[in-house]
């Protein structure tokens, strides 16, 4: 890859017959296919080596009859499928508002053309049109080539729903890409990216593979590194039966940088409240790459949640920084995994806050939590310390438009920094856009799709860089922390990327510990000026 | 080209309407077999696609959020943009519905040397705006032909849209307004390259077939008027099932029921049944209520999972070494 793989940024009209289906598979611009280890364990179909640049994919003899029972199952079983199939007027309104159209110009990733890859497909076998009329009804045969483009362009959508807040029918792109990977799936077309983190999380408890001895190791290093920070010995309890919460995280929070501070973050938090928690060994993962799969995959890793909650008798479950996690325990968890009528409703135990949001799935949002005790005045806190800092929030596409967890982390920054800019309206809270490389695509192979996908939100980034020196971009979400500072070295350089919990450690005031001189990451705290 | 072969089309049924007089029974086929053919297709058609969707489960919620969900007491929530009951979602989707809100959304993206800039950019919600709107008004005032007495709400909405009183007789707005909407939809289809693109023979046809009713309609009130008071016992002798075939009715009047006939017979079908989304879409129609109260899906099934149990059995040397819990020690196994 050159120095600057991306810098021809530029929207041009489309040419040629969009029912061409023939894609280049330019190198930088997709992702590596499944080993067959991972689909092996997952017991997934059609485990074989191969690579998407091969040009005999190796599909299963009646890979294309496998593909239209699966549509045909999908469309009894989704009103969403059903609907998005039918109700598109290619009006056009979804068309700039992708972030991979605006970085790529490739008029296949507009959401309204990404969809028609399928919906095309869906006439010409499904219709009384598409069949009759073909091409005049814009309907397209299922072959080998529409397979590849499939693979392509649905691994070019972070499911970041971006493109469903603007659509007047609410046609949800997020909903097509999660049903055509499901089909890809179906004959053994995945990515390594997606089916390793899974494989992964389902037989060792993370996306890592970290086992639960080196777990306990990275959660001791934290206790070490607390100790030097704050003087406390700060426990970090594992699989502990009978604490009050069981605490559930991104397994990068203890594996990745910059997500390492923000876990010292909450840990501070929890010692300083006394919380009554534990983290668990076997449900080490609260990120779900199942959701970048399947369905079926998803709940399968989501089940280990529940199943923990309930083995160690807590009575409920406060969840970490992650945005993809979020979309699972907020919309899918309860449904596909509960009742959780083991668990108690979540109160807090230092404010009494019933949270009543999460009466049925008796999961909290670590935001949400933190939120609640800093209005009931429960911790205090320093902003002087993230003085260094100039920060802009980075809303991440699940909580926002998954859920609608808007003010809660920004209630907490706000308290915890001096110095806090918003991005332009269009470009935050619902309206915000990807980092690029959500949805399983935040690998090194696909990097000049993720510089491209991730450059609408680095324009916003700069912008409050040269407006208010913005030098900090603080998110909620471990896919952020992992690749933003990619994209932020290359678009926005200087500008460093941290979690809501990492600033709220920073400002902390804790009890009986010993005078601040370093941040979380061990940086010299900013010297007070006149003005600060 | 698709353009083209939809122009195409819509010229030639207008030109079967206008010369379907000179042949045996023509008029006959156009004025009463036609018109209740359509209707019928049109009803039975919208039923059966309606029923089609609806008929399938919803097994997640998943909700499209637009604003603050309601989580603590003291935050601000956007209650009709991230609904948190059924009754708001409902209002969210009657907003929707009328007003179009998620069109009004609508921004402008520009990417110039390397700067990405947003603009507002209404004139899409607008055109689309004035085109449904102006249509139910115009279907509507068409009740005058069709029901004896008039409506009681006829006459003034008559009045209402032809408030300007520019000519006789005088210039309806919503005439106006419907052909110059399309004109736009048209026009941006043709213009944009992205929309070009991406735009289908589906697309023109049912733009262009409903410029031909606009245009087929307004000539006979405007250019060529035809005789009301024989259009009206027409239409009522239809709808009250004692169909008469018109003696020598105008050519405008045969070319504007074939096209409006052919609507009716392909909406079902088309496109134009995108009112579904709107009142059918999980994104939009459900509360955000998913943690709070269970959803429940109809078809949920099990599926294999890694069980505490099988993991332990797996890592159990790992476990002990790293001084972890067992269950297994707990049952002194």
């Amino acid at each position: 890859m050159a120095d600057r793989p991306v810098s021809d940024i530029e929207l041009k009209a489309p040419k040629g017959d969009w029912r061409d289906a023939h894609v280049e598979l330019r190198k930088g611009t997709f992702s590596n296919a499944s080993l067959p280890k991972d689909l092996i364990a997952l017991g997934l179909p059609n485990p074989r080596k191969w690579q998407p640049t091969d040009l005999d994919w190796q599909l299963p003899p009646d890979w294309k009859g496998i593909l239209l029972r699966g549509m045909r199952e999908r469309l009894a079983k989704y009103r969403s499928f059903r609907l998005f199939m039918d109700v598109c007027v290619r009006c056009g309104a979804c068309a700039d508002k992708c972030h991979f159209y605006l970085g790529s110009g490739d008029p296949k990733n507009m959401p309204f053309a990404r969809a028609e890859l399928i919906r095309s497909v869906y006439r010409r076998y499904f219709t009384l049109s598409g069949r009759l009329f073909r091409s005049l009804a814009d309907a397209r045969d299922l072959t080998e080539d529409v397979v590849k483009e499939w693979f392509y362009y649905f691994y070019q959508c972070t499911e970041c729903r971006r493109c469903s807040v603007y659509c007047p029918f609410g046609i949800d792109t997020a909903e097509i890409t999660i049903i055509v990977r499901e089909l890809l799936s179906l004959i053994g077309v995945s990515t390594h990216w997606v089916t390793e983190p899974a494989a992964n999380c389902y037989r060792v408890g993370n996306h890592l593979g970290i086992a639960p001895h080196a777990f306990k190791d990275a959660l001791d290093f934290a206790r070490d590194e607390l100790r030097e920070l704050t003087g406390l010995d700060i426990e970090i309890p594992i699989s502990r039966k009978g604490a009050e919460i069981l605490f559930v995280m991104p397994s990068a929070d203890y594996f990745a940088t910059p997500h390492y501070y923000t876990l010292l973050g909450y840990m501070m938090l929890f010692h300083e409240i006394g919380l009554d928690f534990t983290v668990s060994a076997y449900a080490s993962e609260g990120g779900n790459f199942g959701l970048f799969h399947s369905n079926d995959l998803m709940k399968r890793l989501n089940a280990k949640i529940y199943e923990e909650a309930k083995r160690l008798g807590v009575r409920w479950i406060l969840g970490g920084e992650c945005g993809h996690m979020w979309r699972v325990l907020h919309q899918y968890m309860d449904t596909m995994n509960g009742p959780a009528d083991f668990l108690e409703v979540p109160v807090s135990p230092l404010t009494g806050t019933r949270f009543a949001n999460a009466a049925s799935t008796k999961m909290v949002h670590i935001c949400e939590f933190t939120a609640d005790l800093l209005y009931h005045e429960k911790i205090k806190l320093d902003p002087s310390r993230n003085d260094e800092y100039v920060v802009t929030y980075h809303d991440s596409c699940n909580p926002s438009r998954a859920m609608g967890l808007l003010e809660e982390p920004r209630y907490v920054l706000k308290r915890a920094c001096n110095h806090f800019h918003e991005m332009p309206a269009k470009t935050i809270r619902e309206y915000t856009f990807c980092c690029g490389s959500g949805a399983g695509l935040g690998n090194d192979e696909n990097m000049e799709m993720r510089l491209r996908g991730g450059f609408p939100r680095a324009q916003a980034v700069r912008h409050v860089r040269e407006a208010h020196g913005v030098n900090l971009l603080a998110c909620i979400c471990a896919i952020d922390k992992a690749t933003l500072p990619t994209l932020m070295d290359y678009w926005v350089p200087g500008v460093q990327v941290a979690g809501v919990h990492e600033l709220l450690g920073n400002a902390l005031v804790m009890k009986g510990a010993k005078e601040r001189t370093t941040n979380l990451r061990g940086e010299p705290l900013a010297k007070e000026t006149a003005n600060a | 080209m698709k353009a083209l072969i939809a122009a195409a089309a819509v010229l030639f049924l207008a030109f079967a309407g206008a010369s379907a007089g000179v042949v045996p029974g023509g008029t006959a086929a156009i004025t009463v077999v036609l018109p209740y053919a359509a209707f019928l297709t049109l009803i039975a058609g919208i039923a059966w696609r309606v029923w089609w969707w609806a008929a399938s489960p919803v097994p997640y919620r998943i909700p499209t959020t637009c604003g603050q969900q309601r989580s603590l007491p003291w935050i601000r929530t956007a209650p009709i943009d991230n609904p948190d009951t059924g009754v708001m979602a409902a209002i969210r989707v009657a907003i929707e519905a009328l007003m179009f809100r998620s069109l009004l959304r609508n921004s402008r993206t520009h990417i110039a040397a390397g700067r990405l800039e947003l603009s507002e950019a209404r004139l899409l919600w607008l055109a689309s705006l004035a085109l449904h709107w102006s249509l139910l008004v115009i279907l509507l005032r068409h009740l005058r032909f069709a029901l004896q007495p008039t409506p009681f709400f006829v006459p003034p909405l008559d009045a209402l849209d032809g408030f300007l009183r520019i000519g006789a007789p005088s210039l309806l707005i919503t005439d106006v307004l419907v052909v110059a909407a399309l004109i736009y939809l048209l026009g941006r289809r043709l213009v944009n390259p992205l929309l070009r693109y991406m735009s289908f023979f589906t697309d023109y046809f049912a733009l262009l077939l409903l410029l031909g009713i606009a245009l087929s309609g307004i000539a006979m009130r405007y250019v060529a008027p035809v005789n009301l008071v024989a259009v009206k016992e027409f239409a009522l002798a239809l709808t009250a099932f004692h169909p008469v075939v018109p003696a020598a009715p105008s050519a405008l009047l045969l070319v504007h029921l074939l096209l409006v006939s052919t609507l009716a017979i392909y909406l079902p079908f088309s496109k134009l049944m995108h009112f579904g989304g709107v009142f059918l879409s999980p994104t939009r129609n459900l509360a955000n209520n998913s943690r709070r109260v269970r959803h429940i899906n109809p078809w949920n099934r099990p599926v294999p999972t890694h069980s505490y149990g099988e993991w332990e059995a797996a890592n159990a040397e790992k476990l002990k070494l790293a001084g972890l819990p067992l269950d297994e020690a707990d049952r002194g196994g």
